[in-house]
């Protein structure tokens, strides 16, 4: 049966919980004093956040229309002339139609500039001109960059905060939509370029990023009720990769199964494949994302079990990969 | 108008001469350059570097520095011998690293090698946006620095240049100035026929820009030009300005002029001599 979904601005404001925790974090340091930039394409700044923050703190935020090219190069000069820039877009078009003013403008100038890219992997509900399914691949093979998915909105906070003073590029990609929170205490220590534990395992070890992480813990969770242990590493930070955790994971619990919303090629995935691949190490390893497809049309919850990396998909996976299977269902 | 010191006009002729033999000879020695439109824009360039710019080449990244920002990147042989010349580099290591592997210099300019050069830039249509960057940190820092772009004509086909000039004009940067250096080719031939730009004036108008369009290799007139311009101001809205300059792609060289086979080339040491001699007589007629 169809789904009804009235689409409004007001809508699209009101569910942007992750922006709006990570703008809301923004609004507090430049309460606090703290000083940056932000430049805003294609925002609504009557009713965003952003808005706000510029309201509080005018000449703070500044808005280039619908023009991601010239937003990335205006955050380049604001961050050269010494100000750490917050340019926030659309994911798909700020990760593509931008991409040679990050390239050149931010990355090869080397400057503090942080591309914050919404709606990522297919959570925008916009068919594939809307979907941002490479902006990993893309941000990986550039130099200088440094490419983070903060697996919840509380985390996508405190990797603004911390981003404040890493040197550097970077490329941050949020959801659309709100998701459920990975950590119930806020307290876990949280750097960039380290994955987080999300939860201890031996069995097996998911590996995932952004909003694949939550997904990983569910599936674990559902495992754990099978007698089967797995670790779910939160790997917030695509580039630089914790080799180490990844490493540590393929020894002590042999098997990895990889989840994204991106495509499988040149995400995630392939990331850790080299490390593991590069060590020797022979272990049972699968990637889960898009396969390489322009993604169907529709919404995220009905379109992550499609393509097989929702909590059941990653189950799945795990159990073939153990050679385990669910015991008969009894009535 | 301000009236012109004619003595500052004679010594930029002079240097402006010196420059581009320096680039004959630089040319010479590393291969091949970008000769056309480095000759197109040396007269403001040396007017910039040696008269207009608010600039210490005993300290180029003086924070009070005007930021002058070069989208058209493949001007770095021209600023490599302006930078050498003032003594912000050595002349022998722009020949010894000129695309030596790990070498500071090549076709386009690394501000992380060179101090002073505000942007690394190559891709056309960057400096713009770059440059209205520049401007707003002006105006968040009350700075009195002023911020100039200069641009060429062909590289204002990109878009992004337009999406930057608009909003140079909603945010009203009085302190910021772009330059076009108008030469009327680009690498396909030309501009008229790849992509019509005029009128430019009328486009910069419409966008929200005041216009001035002046002879870009009129020495006079280019110092008349800049130093008549309000001052910077970054904290009154204002229009932003752009100086369109006509200039001539090869200038002063007539086997190079309104040729875009010269975009790049190479000089023998016949073609080198020929060209020293073309731009000696200037200063001869001149005497």
């Amino acid at each position: 049966m169809a789904k009804t979904f009235t689409f409004s601005v007001d809508d699209m404001v009101a569910g942007w919980s992750a922006r709006d925790l990570v703008n809301i974090e923004l609004i507090k340091m430049a309460d606090e004093g703290l000083e940056f930039a932000c430049v805003v394409c294609d925002d609504y700044l009557q009713k965003s956040k952003m808005g706000e923050l510029e309201r509080k703190h005018p000449g703070t935020v500044f808005d280039v229309g619908i023009a991601e090219p010239d937003g990335v190069g205006v955050g380049a000069g604001l961050a050269t002339a010494g100000h750490v820039t917050y340019v926030t877009a659309f994911g798909p078009f700020l990760s593509l139609r931008a991409v040679d003013q990050i390239h050149t403008d931010v990355a090869y100038n080397d400057v503090p500039v942080r591309l914050i890219g919404t709606h990522g992997g297919l959570t925008s509900g916009g068919g594939p001109t809307h979907y941002a399914i490479m902006d990993a691949a893309v941000m990986r093979a550039i130099p200088n960059m440094t490419m983070c998915m903060p697996s919840d909105a509380n985390q996508g906070a405190r990797l603004i905060r911390a981003s404040l003073t890493y040197p550097g590029p970077m490329y941050i990609r949020l959801p659309r939509g709100e998701e459920p929170l990975v950590y119930a205490d806020q307290d876990y220590p949280f750097e960039i370029g380290k994955a987080v534990v999300a939860k201890e395992g031996t069995d097996a070890t998911v590996i995932a990023c952004g909003s694949c992480v939550h997904y990983g813990v569910a599936a674990a969770q559902k495992l754990e009720e099978e007698g089967i242990s797995v670790r779910v590493l939160d790997m917030h930070t695509l580039k630089p990769l914790d080799e180490e955790a990844v490493l540590a994971a393929a020894k002590e619990t042999g098997v990895i199964v990889t989840a994204e919303d991106h495509n499988v090629v040149g995400g995630l995935g392939e990331a850790v494949a080299s490390v593991v691949a590069k060590s020797g190490m022979g272990i049972k390893f699968k990637s889960l994302g898009i396969p390489d497809v322009f993604a169907s049309v529709g919404y995220a919850e009905d379109l992550h079990p499609f393509y097989g990396y929702d909590p059941e998909g990653i189950a799945r996976e795990i159990r073939t990969m153990l050679g385990k299977h669910l015991p008969p269902a009894v009535d | 108008m301000t009236s012109v010191d004619m003595s500052v006009v004679a010594r930029l002729e002079d240097k402006a001469i010196d420059i581009k033999k320096l680039l004959f000879d630089y040319t010479n020695n590393i291969g091949n350059s970008h000769l056309g439109g480095a000759l197109s824009a040396a007269d403001i360039v040396v007017a910039m570097y040696y008269h207009l710019l608010k600039f210490d080449p005993k300290n180029p990244t003086w924070p009070e520095r005007d930021r002058f920002v070069i989208s058209k990147g493949h001007l770095a042989c021209l600023m490599h011998n302006v930078f050498a010349d003032l003594g912000i580099l050595k002349r022998e290591d722009l020949f010894k690293e000129y695309n030596a592997v790990n070498g500071r210099f090549g076709q386009h300019p690394n501000r992380k090698f060179i101090p002073g050069i505000e942007a690394s830039t190559g891709s056309l249509g960057h400096g713009l946006s770059l440059a209205v960057g520049f401007a707003l940190a002006g105006r968040k820092q009350k700075a009195d620095w002023r911020v100039y772009c200069l641009t060429g004509d062909g590289e204002l086909n990109e878009g992004s240049n337009w999406e930057a000039i608009m909003m140079a004009a909603k945010y009203q940067l009085g302190n910021l100035v772009a330059i076009v250096d108008l030469n009327h080719l680009q690498i396909g031939g030309q501009t008229s026929t790849v992509m019509p730009m005029e009128p430019m004036d009328d486009k910069w108008k419409a966008f929200g820009w005041d216009t001035i369009r002046i002879d870009g290799h009129d020495m006079a007139k280019i110092v008349e030009t800049f130093e008549s311009l309000p001052p910077s101001d970054s904290q009154t809205p204002r229009k932003p300005i752009v100086v369109i300059a006509d200039t001539v792609k090869g200038h002063g060289i007539p086997f190079m002029e309104n040729n875009a086979a010269w975009h790049i080339g190479g000089l023998d040491e016949e073609k080198l001599e020929e060209c020293c001699t073309y731009v000696e007589a200037g200063r001869k007629q001149r005497a």
